[in-house]
């Protein structure tokens, strides 16, 4: 259960225009401006859900999902998951939840990924048995018995990405948080990722939060999207409800307009 | 505890990883070290009366020091650290149950012990055969060697603990290379790893003992040379505890403060 109530966000940002005078004079004055990144967003989430948290770039949906992963504190506001604010109890929140952050990357580079598997085994105290039942199905699901081997930093991306989808669930957390899991991916993959997330879903009720720019994947996995835009919340319903007949492409575009995001 | 283990195991595994870099790390020490002594014997010879340590100690501290380099400077900073801080892949760091200054911690210590323990053994074999006067002397006793054992130790730590400031210090400032430059060219100078304490003139000495850079390469190195001793040994040791006591503790507040404002940096 995630409860997340009146959440506010705000960044300070360097700006400056281009030029050499406007970086010099930059050197002695800065000029800041604070932008909002979250405004006033609550919503629920029950258990097993899958959600997709959808928005144009620089909307927040990356700030939410690491309000929510217990990375950054906010301003204000409220949010309870499973009985726990996530800033608050950092520790104790985050085994309980994996994150894969499209864009980065979780596995140690120089080393086969099997090591970095391993060391999250002991990072989250898995024991023996259960570490190779999650291995052997992750490896299986994923497609992975050939790359598992190999250092992270000879895979390619897809290969990779694979690799980190299944190191943020070696330790079958309850809470999902996928930050843009498809990037890069073949279609062939996309589509293993998304029947595996599915799986997940279904076998283990696992809670899924998805943000995206792929609205297949959306489709794929979710009936119920939350838009963001500017930091505001705008929408919070049930997909096919909105479709009618045309993609979810047509219908987020259609969405952007009418909110003029 | 388990997970600290491991993680060190990694990063100890990882450190080995570079053949290269250690063949060159070892070349540079011995020839570093070589240079040095050559240097010293030339003042030596002006007047050996007017240095404080006697020429066969000083040459025992160089050797020491080169052998064991990976433990005591802190210019050996993990740019993966500050690569994590600046390209914000902190986030990663924080949605794992561990405390942040523990892991880094963990993994300064295994980086720089796998470094140590390819590099100092070539080192160590060499100059033990390097003929008197230039060559490494085992120390006097058995109890000098455990108390340099002891203060290693202790001054390995306080390097990690002071790292760990210049680690937490990029989280306000982004870019590390100011803080980097400042800190490596302030510690050479404090610490005795260009000229060692004991040649500076009286008055300065005794200050730059008290600081916290004194309790780093310093103390193990002049109790292996055999320059301290007697009740010495309790006001080193003691001092450097209570450095190594408190960099931590300010260590730890200062990256919970951190942590509460950070920013992943990249979105």
């Amino acid at each position: 259960m995630i409860r997340v109530e009146h959440i506010n966000k705000t960044f300070q940002v360097a700006r400056r225009n281009s030029g050499i005078s406007e970086a010099f004079k930059a050197l002695f004055h800065k000029e800041y401006e604070c932008v909002k990144a979250l405004d006033d967003i609550s919503f629920t989430i029950d258990e097993g859900e899958m959600v997709g948290y959808i928005g144009p770039n620089g909307a927040g949906k990356s700030s939410t999902i690491k309000i929510l992963s217990g990375i950054l504190t906010p301003d204000s506001g409220s949010c309870q998951i499973n009985g726990r604010t996530p800033w608050k109890e950092r520790i104790a929140h985050v085994r309980d939840i994996g994150v894969v952050f499209g864009q980065r990357s979780q596995l140690w580079w120089d080393v086969p990924v099997i090591d970095s598997f391993e060391l999250l085994r002991d990072i989250y105290s898995i024991p023996m048995k259960k570490f190779k039942e999650n291995l052997d199905e992750l490896v299986t699901l994923l497609n992975l018995e050939e790359i598992i081997k190999t250092p992270a930093r000879q895979l390619s991306l897809g290969q990779r990405m694979r690799c980190e989808i299944g190191a943020s669930l070696i330790h079958s957390p309850k809470i999902l948080f996928l930050d843009e899991p498809t990037i890069g991916l073949d279609a062939v993959s996309k589509i293993a990722v998304r029947n595996f997330i599915l799986d997940m879903n279904k076998r283990h009720k696992t809670t899924v939060i998805l943000t995206t720019h792929d609205m297949q994947d959306i489709e794929a996995l979710t009936r119920r999207i939350i838009l963001i835009g500017k930091g505001k919340i705008l929408m919070d319903g049930d997909l096919e409800s909105m479709k009618k007949g045309s993609s979810v492409d047509e219908v987020v575009v259609e969405l952007y307009k009418k909110y003029e995001i | 505890m388990n997970k600290y283990l491991s993680f060190f195991r990694l990063r100890f595994i990882y450190g080995f990883q570079y053949r290269a870099a250690a063949l060159a790390g070892i070349m540079t020490q011995f020839t570093w070290g070589a240079l040095e002594i050559l240097m010293f014997k030339a003042f030596y010879n002006a007047d050996a009366k007017a240095f404080p340590m006697t020429f066969s100690a000083l040459v025992s501290y160089v050797w020491m020091q080169q052998a064991f380099l990976a433990l005591f400077m802190t210019w050996i900073l993990e740019n993966e650290i500050f690569d994590i801080i600046t390209n914000g892949n902190i986030a990663y760091e924080l949605c794992r149950p561990v405390d942040v200054y523990n892991m880094w911690f963990t993994r300064s210590m295994a980086n720089r012990l796998s470094k140590a323990l390819l590099r100092s053994m070539p080192i160590l074999l060499f100059a033990v055969f390097l003929p008197a006067p230039y060559g490494l002397r085992l120390p006097d006793n058995g109890k000098t060697f455990s108390w340099f054992l002891l203060t290693m130790v202790l001054g390995f730590l306080t390097v990690i603990a002071y790292c760990m400031l210049l680690y937490i210090i990029n989280f306000y400032t982004i870019s590390p290379m100011g803080i980097r430059m400042v800190s490596v060219a302030v510690v050479e100078f404090f610490s005795g790893a260009v000229i060692p304490l004991p040649f500076f003139p009286k008055g300065i000495r005794e200050i730059f003992e008290i600081l916290p850079f004194a309790s780093m390469q310093n103390v193990p190195l002049r109790i292996y040379s055999g320059d301290i001793s007697g009740t010495g040994l309790y006001r080193a040791a003691g001092l450097q505890i209570f450095w190594v006591i408190l960099l931590i503790v300010a260590g730890k507040i200062l990256m919970t403060k951190a942590l509460k404002k950070v920013v992943v940096q990249g979105g």
